[in-house]
């Protein structure tokens, strides 16, 4: 409204006054928040600042010294790991629950209830819950040798081979409700004629969903795609809850990192260096996304 | 800009999710309740729905026995005698380091940050999102876009800056620092929610409105607010969840005394000394996770908007 304003006006800047003092929090997060801290944080990790930040300059010291620490190594791996897995996983189960709930069940409202509630729980007690239930001596493990399967070993978090599986079945069982939501959106989105026209052709359901459903769906699975793939990056939490890291550093992951080397272990130019590499991940992922989607559309 | 548009198009797709959910299915119902092809249906949402449910379970279960029976059995059992002294323990005796006085100081704690954060980011979010809806002012969107592209960034490449200003203005390790830092890390979300919602209004009030001699102010009191109560709720909803699950902030920018409940709950579970009550660890749990759970249950089809918009939240 304002951009067309007459010309001839004595001054820009005080039209809509009131507006620009209200919109004053909004830039100020905007510019100093969000793009000045990101920006501090990326320049500071070419220093070698300590326990406080130093303007002393050692070009990519810290980012070699970074890919050089097993630790750091150790969390790339087990993000990776956890990231491939996590998606591939909710999707399909997102996808299944929600093709499932497509086919005008009864009791719609209480299943989706049923799946969404871990959805509003804390990563933190999440993670809790599952360590109860993953716990050796109590747990599901003992629980199955107690029927008489003595042989059966399922002690995910004090086996550090495994131990990101279990952190991913806690993950999958708070996220997957989310991922079902919006794949029953995306289901619902769909055309009812498209239905008709496979079932008077004899196409089979499942043939149907793989080849006509799931590719009009695109847009649908991106959107989701983007969103669980940010929150992958931040994992935090969950590791901390269920095995802070252990055992040993077998489920360490970025995030902690990042935190560690913050806040206990006074290397700042560490936790700079490796949460740049976060924002470097996530750009990875957004800016293709964001390209693909918009790249070819030209607007405000 | 790019991501703005996409956004937009994610919050419509939200939106869309919620009325479709509220329509429900549509057409005839199946006929044949037991044809082969409903026991497979049910069976396998039944199965889904019982390892969803089963956590729930465990922790109630846990959280009413007594431990010599926890040792002797196992977690699925159902308790032979209910004892509710693992949650009197929770909230009042349980210890995190020196303090032996419970969950109740986080769950106050919790309480003292949540409210005020989520009254000033949503008066916030609200006003902005109102600015940038009705009174477009050259630049706005570009400040808008760096704060939805602020929504992607992780926190941890954030949170040290933000560290260095609050002990500039003293209030590291406040109450008043936690506040302010949720209502940062809400702006995003909330300011796309509420634009939306504002921008989805007929412009014809908003003009005669402006005709009839309104300001700014005075329409977004009287015209605006009044108008759009339920994204009021979905606001709060979102924030109510998000800001009592958060674990990040609280550690890193209150101190022991102020530690939020989900921190506490983590220090009294994750504690090295002492014997492990998991009775008591479960009654604690559960105790956190009441909140947000009642939020959930109470709020029905509004939550599934709320966190659905909240998902790309940082």
């Amino acid at each position: 409204m304002a951009a067309h304003a007459p010309t001839g006006r004595p001054s820009q800047l005080f039209r809509n006054l009131n507006a620009k003092i209200a919109s004053i929090p909004m830039m100020l997060v905007a510019l100093v928040i969000f793009l000045g801290g990101t920006l501090w944080t990326v320049f500071y990790s070419f220093t070698n600042s300590r326990l406080l930040p130093r303007l002393n300059f050692v070009g990519l010291d810290q980012y070699e010294r970074l890919w050089a620490s097993s630790r750091w190594m150790i969390s790339i791996q087990n993000l990776a790991i956890y990231g491939i897995l996590s998606l591939i996983f909710s999707l399909v189960i997102g996808f299944i629950l929600a093709a499932l709930m497509d086919q005008k069940i009864r009791f719609e409202n209480a299943f989706r209830t049923i799946f969404l509630y871990p959805f509003a729980l804390s990563f933190i007690v999440t993670g809790l819950v599952w360590q109860w239930m993953l716990n050796p001596e109590f747990g599901i493990q003992s629980v199955i040798r107690s029927l008489g399967w003595t042989s059966f070993a399922f002690d995910p978090l004090y086996d550090p081979d495994i131990v990101i599986y279990g952190i991913l079945i806690a993950a999958l069982w708070q996220g997957t409700g989310l991922v079902m939501c919006l794949m029953l959106a995306g289901l619902r989105g769909i055309d009812e004629d498209i239905w008709k026209a496979t079932r008077v052709d004899g196409i089979p359901m499942w043939k149907t969903y793989l080849l006509i459903i799931i590719p009009m769906m695109r847009p649908v699975f991106i959107t989701t795609l983007v969103i669980i793939a940010s929150g992958i990056v931040k994992v935090y939490d969950l590791v901390v809850a269920q095995t802070s890291g252990g055992p040993g550093n077998a489920s360490e992951v970025p995030a902690k990192y990042v935190y560690d080397y913050m806040f206990q272990a006074q290397n700042l130019g560490q936790g700079f260096a490796a949460s740049t590499m976060m924002l470097l991940t996530v750009a990875i992922i957004v800016v293709p996304w964001a390209y693909l989607e918009f790249g070819g559309r030209k607007r405000g | 800009m790019a991501s703005i548009s996409t956004l937009n198009t994610a919050a419509a797709s939200f939106d869309a999710v919620s009325s479709q959910l509220a329509s429900g299915p549509s057409g005839r119902k199946p006929r044949r309740i037991f044809a082969p092809r409903n026991i497979m249906l049910y069976g396998a949402l039944t199965v889904a729905a019982l390892y969803y449910l089963l956590p729930l379970y465990v922790m109630v279960v846990t959280s009413l026995k007594g431990m010599p029976e926890i040792r002797l059995g196992n977690i699925f059992s159902p308790p032979m005698e209910i004892t509710f002294e693992p949650w009197v323990k929770a909230w009042a005796q349980a210890c995190t380091g020196l303090n032996c006085d419970g969950l109740s100081r986080g769950f106050w704690n919790s309480v003292r940050i949540l409210v005020p954060s989520v009254v000033v980011s949503i008066a916030i979010a609200s006003v902005s999102g109102y600015a940038l809806a009705n009174w477009r002012f050259k630049g706005a969107e570009l400040f808008f876009s760096i704060l939805i592209i602020g929504a992607f960034i992780p926190y941890q490449v954030m949170i040290y800056p933000i560290v260095i200003v609050l002990r500039e203005l003293g209030i590291y390790g406040t109450l008043t620092g936690l506040v302010i830092v949720h209502t940062i890390f809400g702006m995003p979300i909330l300011t796309l929610l509420f634009r939306n919602y504002f921008a989805s209004l007929p412009v014809e009030l908003f003009k005669a409105a402006r005709i009839d001699g309104a300001g700014f102010w005075q329409i977004y009191f009287r015209i605006m607010l009044p108008m759009s109560l339920p994204i009021f709720v979905v606001a709060m909803i979102l924030q109510v969840t998000g800001i009592w699950n958060d674990f990040l902030f609280g550690v890193v920018f209150t101190r022991p005394d102020t530690y939020p409940m989900t921190v506490q709950l983590n220090n009294i579970v994750n504690s090295v000394q002492g014997v492990k009550e998991y009775n008591v660890n479960m009654a604690a749990t559960l105790l956190t996770g009441a909140v947000p759970l009642i939020v959930y249950f109470l709020s029905g089809r509004l939550f599934v908007r709320g966190i659905a918009a909240g998902a790309v939240k940082g």
